[in-house]
């Protein structure tokens, strides 16, 4: 091995420790925000007993799930019941290591790392290496953003088997909801990102980042995709509104009514980390990743790095407020709603906004001949102008989403009918 | 589809989406910042807009006179009219041919709570009490003897008054 490849490996360890630890410290942190951003809105004081201000909440609460009796269903498939909550946790973690969190920060060494015990057993580690821009990201996978559309989509084998293998009938119903739900939305999310890919040319995280920080924040000049993968991004980690996999009022517990424990905990935390994933990728696609509006963040340096590592921090626990204000906002789709717009409004919708975009940025780089990257996002922010205001009174009017699918018996149809048949 | 689901015809701005959606946001997050109406229970058991009915029906006192004796003669009224015959009464009479309660224990765990011991009492020496922490480390204990009966301290019901109805 040369000592740039065993440098870059260390450095590769250290990081992916460092994103695990931050995850899973910030999973269990997220599950008493989310305890107390619900008891605030609901003029409660949520929990504050434990700990200072209820902080140690979350490992009380780890302590009772390992201490707690696993139960096993007599009648349940032995291995796929354990195997559920790995599947569901390990894509869920995974994710994560994709999404550029700060600016690179320049690591310069060049060390011979030998020593001894007392003057036995001599080990010779031989030279570590490592000079450059290090991109604080786990892996920076040239196809990071396909990555991300394939490993999200596994999570669904982990809730589908969860539900299957309980043999229980409301489990299998949570499971049953969760693969048509899933499926049904992964296809909207996938067709929402397309315009993404159009404008920056590039499936890398940090081109796409590259490219946001050279024009505009792709919220602007993409902002109906946005809505789109925010709305997928919702029912892809099963939070309310689209929570049908587990709505508690109508399935017990969904698809993990059976589990007890820890493997409960493990569909808790995967959650979570769901939630955690679909915030940083909302904000490394659309506000920019690490990116601070403004010159001051293109100096480099390791003050940039914290800097901006900082502001993602922000923009992603935003956006997870974001989710958890929606949660005791809107209440539960009904099941025929839910595919309703997945299939008849998001996916037509995303298409139709593929062709206005690909037309848009045809016109604005070939027929206006606008290379600018700043230009050219406004150029498009002026189209997304017109066509949001144009989808949300649509959508205003109720004309996408109505209360059921049956075409409305309106008095004068009824007429219509009567005179027909009379 | 195949739920066949009336759906009224509603004018407009009754069927808005988006705008039901930005003010049903605006709402949950004003009340983020609204008074808390918790009740910090253990330290705080009673707050201006919330204190405990003089008129709750908890766990009872047996009322003794200035000797420190029992109020009760042993008429025998109480476990008669206790609809849940929670009340045990062995009486006794001394010298001077004065009837008091040898046994009197009421089981709690039987006890529905109604106050009809208190009311039917002529001596006004059985009251259920305004008090609900109750817990205990055995069932045992939750057979209240007349010594345990003595002992409480909690304030007695005043039960419902039927001239003030509303206790006021």
């Amino acid at each position: 091995m040369t000592p740039e490849l065993k440098g870059f490996i260390l450095l590769s360890v250290i990081k992916m420790v460092l994103v695990f630890t931050v995850l899973m410290v910030g999973v269990a942190l997220l599950t008493l925000m989310e305890r107390k951003v619900s008891a605030w809105m609901q003029n409660r004081r949520g929990p504050n007993r434990v700990g200072w201000a209820g902080l140690l909440q979350p490992a009380a609460d780890g302590v009772k799930n390992i201490l707690k009796e696993e139960t096993y269903p007599g009648l349940a498939s032995p291995w796929l019941f354990v195997l559920a909550p790995a599947l569901s946790f390990i894509p869920a973690l995974l994710l994560f290591g994709v999404i550029p969190f700060a600016a690179p920060l320049p690591v310069e060494f060049d060390v011979t790392v030998r020593f001894s015990f007392l003057g036995l057993f001599p080990i010779d580690l031989g030279r570590w290496a490592h000079h450059g821009l290090m991109p604080m990201v786990v892996a920076d996978l040239p196809i990071g953003f396909l990555f991300v559309l394939a490993i999200s989509s596994m999570g669904v084998y982990g809730i589908a088997l969860a539900g299957w293998s309980s043999n229980s009938k409301y489990a299998l119903l949570g499971g049953l909801r969760a693969s048509a739900q899933m499926i049904s939305y992964e296809v909207a999310m996938g067709l929402s990102l397309i315009p993404v890919l159009l404008l920056s040319g590039n499936v890398s995280f940090s081109a796409i980042i590259r490219d946001q920080q050279a024009g505009l924040w792709y919220v602007l000049p993409l902002f109906l995709s946005f809505f789109i993968f925010l709305i997928s991004g919702f029912a892809e980690t099963n939070r309310l509104p689209f929570d049908l996999p587990e709505a508690e009022s109508e399935l017990i517990a969904g698809y993990h009514t059976e589990y007890s424990a820890m493997k409960f905990s493990f569909f808790f935390i995967a959650e979570y980390a769901n939630v955690v994933t679909v915030c940083a990728m909302v904000t490394t696609l659309f506000f920019g990743g690490w990116d601070i509006p403004g010159r001051w963040d293109e100096q480099g340096g390791v003050l940039q790095t914290l800097a901006t590592g900082g502001f993602f921090f922000l923009k992603v626990m935003f956006w997870i407020f974001f989710v958890m204000w929606i949660r005791w906002t809107l209440p539960r789709f009904r099941y025929d709603q839910l595919m309703a717009l997945g299939w008849k409004v998001l996916m037509p919708l995303a298409l139709a906004y593929i062709m206005v975009i690909c037309t848009a940025i045809y016109g604005i780089e070939h027929v206006a001949g606008i290379v600018d990257p700043k230009l050219r996002s406004l150029a498009l922010f002026g189209v997304n102008v017109v066509v949001g205001l144009l989808i949300f009174g649509l959508l205003d009017s109720g004309v996408f989403i109505k209360g059921s699918n049956r075409p409305q018996q309106t008095s004068k149809a009824l007429a219509k009918r009567a005179t027909v048949t009379g | 589809m195949a739920i066949g689901v009336k759906v009224l015809e509603r004018p407009r701005r009754e069927v808005s989406y988006v705008r039901a959606t930005l003010k049903g946001m605006a709402l949950t997050f004003r009340h983020m910042f609204e008074p808390k109406v918790t009740m910090q229970y253990p330290e705080q058991k009673s707050t201006t807009e919330w204190s405990i009915s003089q008129r709750w029906r908890g766990t009872h006192r047996m009322l003794t006179d200035e000797q420190g004796r029992s109020k009760c003669v042993a008429c025998g009224l109480c476990p008669q009219i206790c609809p849940a015959n929670c009340i045990k009464l062995v009486p006794g009479e001394d010298e001077a041919g004065n009837r008091y309660p040898l046994i009197y224990e009421i089981d709690e765990f039987r006890c529905v709570f109604c106050g009809y011991c208190q009311e039917v009492c002529p001596e006004e020496a059985i009251h259920v009490g305004v008090h609900f922490e109750n817990s205990e480390y055995s069932r045992g204990r939750f057979v209240y003897d007349l010594e345990r009966l003595h002992s409480q301290t909690h304030a007695v019901s005043t039960l419902w008054d039927p001239s003030d109805p509303r206790g006021e």
